[in-house]
């Protein structure tokens, strides 16, 4: 019992930070109908952006998190205004390919800049570890999930009950008729991008604590396993993204704490696989339209 | 007009007779082979990635040569011979470790080849001397296909598959433990090996491996493999991982109780994959008081090292790496298999056969790295240095070095071959 609640707390540490991500793809996918392929590299921007805020300013958590949350939101606002907007008339291709383009350039710009070396922050957070009925549980890991869920939650607020979310939400429904209705279409998408790429960053953020090694590299693989968790969400969809991150990060410890560990990947990407067979939209998603 | 021509001609006659006579014009039968002068060809990264692994790979040669040659040189069938370094530069590449090898063998006609040091150029290098039939003796490369079926390659430092058999010992011994764990990059085939062989010896000499563990390349959670690890509760966990996972590996154990340090069962024991010293920055506290074996530590025990030490430290001005005290091995192993051979004749390829003849004899060679034998296949059965961390000094502290013949003598009692477990 204790061996089940204890890879269930390794499974919502890992679900909550690939929820973080799995957010800004599924938003970016819900208003542009793209796939952002540089968003995993967003993420490790965001990672080293903290780790140059701890590490040089000596700040502290709370201010580490907004200072490389605002640095992120700016780059992926500047992102979409010089890689993607001027292509957005483009055929979809072009789009993918572009944003592959933009995220290996973030790669080699920081490899270029920083190097191959290994970082690692220093420990902003408390390592206390309690223990409840033999689970360990460390301050690190309440602050982890509390924090994304918090995040979570503010954005389900903006946009569930702000004039911005509605305009976001409209123009995910449909981008050629609201622009028409006086909705500054722009503006949103550059809101989406900055929002979306904060919350990368806090992902990038908090990933960083609790697996203190930052390489410029570190964001393709989970890039792609929150693209992973976004699809089987459902993408586009907001919850849809969170409840496809808590999934697979479920999928991915349980399969790891049940078979061969050798065989996880393996097995964790069959019930990926199964999941999108019986449910080709993923969890949360609707059949759409193919619009132009 | 005349007079010009008359003084060209002279002038270049005068050259050509300075340069036919520096020119060694084959002296008719020689009284000492190769005019008492032993030309030995040192293959190193002197430029390129790891430029201080090279420089400490030629001054390690040449600190060898200057005692040997202070002494009065080696002495073969009563003949005194001078040792003379041939260094050549391989840019840590593949192609030019190839060609350096080459021309050592054929142009400077080396009768021993030093070198290469890293794997990569070393496997090349080794193809090359085992074709044109030259001994060569690499300081530093631990992978198998350096070696294997080259008879004329050899090496100084231990292979990784006798390393994790010395971890299994070790851990087995230090920690009366009897049930073991492995966790490693199942996409690595140097950790796959490492874990592999770690579960051979410790499964055979008698103990139970409770948890055989893997994650894939680029992974960085590890909690499902540890927690499951933990529930099975070994006392020794094996981590035949590099320095860049190490410490998300023992930080994510800490935090799961798994360490004897927070109240677990376990004690973590790695590989010479921990040594860099980018290891204790990046880990911590976390790391603090782990075992991991290794080729060298600058506080091993030991007068002869110490005096290596001391005057590597003299002669460069500063503590020489590990590719020092390897290469001065290599050196004074070149020394031994001369002994073995007993006679040089002069003929090249004869002398050359005589040299690999020599070192494939050697029984039990006392180095400043420790003693060593090698086997049929040219790897080395010898001292595994075990270094502990030391986070308060940031320094590897060294430990204990377990000798061949304890670990030798293990397995012999539980009916196996040390020769045997390398394969």
């Amino acid at each position: 019992m204790t061996y089940v609640l204890q890879q269930l707390v390794n499974a919502v540490q890992l679900g909550s930070i690939y929820a973080l991500i799995a957010l800004g793809y599924s938003m970016v996918y819900g208003v542009l109908s793209m796939v952002n392929f540089a968003h995993g590299d967003v993420f490790m921007v965001g990672a080293f952006i903290a780790f140059f805020a701890a590490t040089l300013s000596k700040l502290p958590f709370l201010p580490t998190l907004l200072v490389s949350m605002l640095g992120t939101a700016l780059l992926g606002v500047t992102i979409e205004r010089t890689a993607y907007r001027p292509l957005r008339k483009a055929p979809k291709l072009s789009v993918v390919i572009t944003a592959w383009g933009v995220g290996l350039f973030l790669e080699n710009i920081i490899l270029a800049l920083l190097g191959p070396w290994r970082r690692s922050l220093p420990p902003l957070l408390p390592e206390k570890v309690y223990e409840v009925y033999g689970v360990r549980i460390s301050i690190l890991q309440l602050i982890i999930i509390g924090v994304s869920i918090g995040l979570m939650l503010i954005l389900d607020f903006i946009v569930e009950r702000t004039k911005e979310g509605m305009a976001m939400r409209a123009i995910s429904f449909d981008r050629f008729t609201v622009p028409l209705m006086g909705v500054p279409e722009n503006r949103i998408i550059s809101l989406t991008f900055a929002i979306g790429s904060a919350l990368a960053a806090a992902g990038g953020t908090l990933f960083s604590i609790a697996y203190p090694i930052i390489e410029p590299v570190m964001g393709m693989m989970v890039g792609w396993k929150a693209f992973i968790a976004a699809v089987m969400g459902g993408i586009g969809s907001i919850r849809g993204a969170v409840a496809g991150a808590f999934l697979l990060g479920l999928v991915e410890i349980s399969t790891g704490a049940i078979f061969p560990s050798r065989l996880r990947d393996l097995i964790s990407f069959v019930v990926v696989w199964i999941i999108l067979m019986v449910k080709p939209t993923g969890l949360f998603g609707v059949a759409r339209r193919q619009k132009a | 007009m005349f007079k010009k021509i008359a003084i060209l001609t002279l002038v270049l006659a005068c050259l050509s007779t300075l340069f036919t006579a520096c020119k060694p014009a084959a002296p008719p039968a020689p009284e000492v082979p190769y005019g008492g002068e032993l030309k030995v060809g040192v293959n190193a990264e002197i430029t390129g990635a790891i430029p201080t692994v090279g420089e400490a790979c030629v001054a390690g040669a040449e600190l060898a040569r200057d005692e040997i040659n202070a002494a009065g040189g080696v002495e073969v069938a009563g003949k005194k011979y001078k040792i003379v370094l041939v260094v050549e530069d391989n840019e840590n590449k593949p192609e030019s470790a190839a060609a350096a090898a080459k021309k050592l063998v054929t142009e400077d006609k080396v009768l021993v080849h030093i070198g290469a040091n890293a794997s990569k150029n070393a496997i090349p290098a080794g193809g090359v001397c085992n074709d044109l039939e030259c001994p060569m003796i690499s300081p530093w490369s631990t992978n198998p296909y350096t070696t294997l079926r080259r008879p004329w390659v050899f090496r100084v430092p231990f292979i990784d598959s006798f390393q994790a058999g010395v971890n299994a010992w070790f851990g087995m011994n230090e920690f009366k433990a009897t049930k073991g764990a492995v966790l490693f990059d199942i996409g690595s085939d140097a950790c796959y090996f490492q874990g592999f062989f770690f579960k051979k010896v410790w499964e055979g000499l008698g103990g139970k491996i409770v948890a055989f563990e893997t994650f894939t390349t680029g992974d960085k959670d590890f909690t499902a493999q540890l927690t499951k690890i933990k529930e099975a509760a070994p006392e020794v966990l094996y981590v035949p991982q590099y320095y860049d996972e190490v410490p998300l590996i023992v930080k994510q154990a800490n935090a799961l109780g798994l360490t004897r340090k927070t109240g677990g069962p376990t004690v973590i024991i790695g590989h010479d994959g921990w040594e860099s010293p980018d290891l204790i920055p990046l880990c911590g506290e976390d790391c603090d008081g782990l075992f991991f074996t290794t080729h060298w530590a600058l506080d091993i025990a030991g007068e002869k090292t110490q005096a290596f030490i001391k005057k590597f430290r003299d002669k460069v001005g500063k503590d020489p790496e590990s590719t020092g005290g390897l290469t001065y091995d290599a050196m004074y192993l070149f020394v031994e298999a001369l002994k073995n051979c007993g006679e040089l004749t002069g003929d090249l390829a004869k002398d050359r056969k005589c040299i690999r003849d020599g070192l494939a004899a050697i029984k039990s060679f006392e180095g400043v790295t420790g003693t060593m034998t090698p086997t049929s296949e040219g790897d080395m059965i010898k001292s595994v240095q075990i270094v502990q961390i030391d986070v308060p000094h940031k320094a590897f502290k060294w430990y204990r070095t377990v000798e061949p013949k304890d670990y030798e003598a293990a397995l012999t009692e539980h009916g196996l071959s040390v020769e045997e477990l390398m394969k």
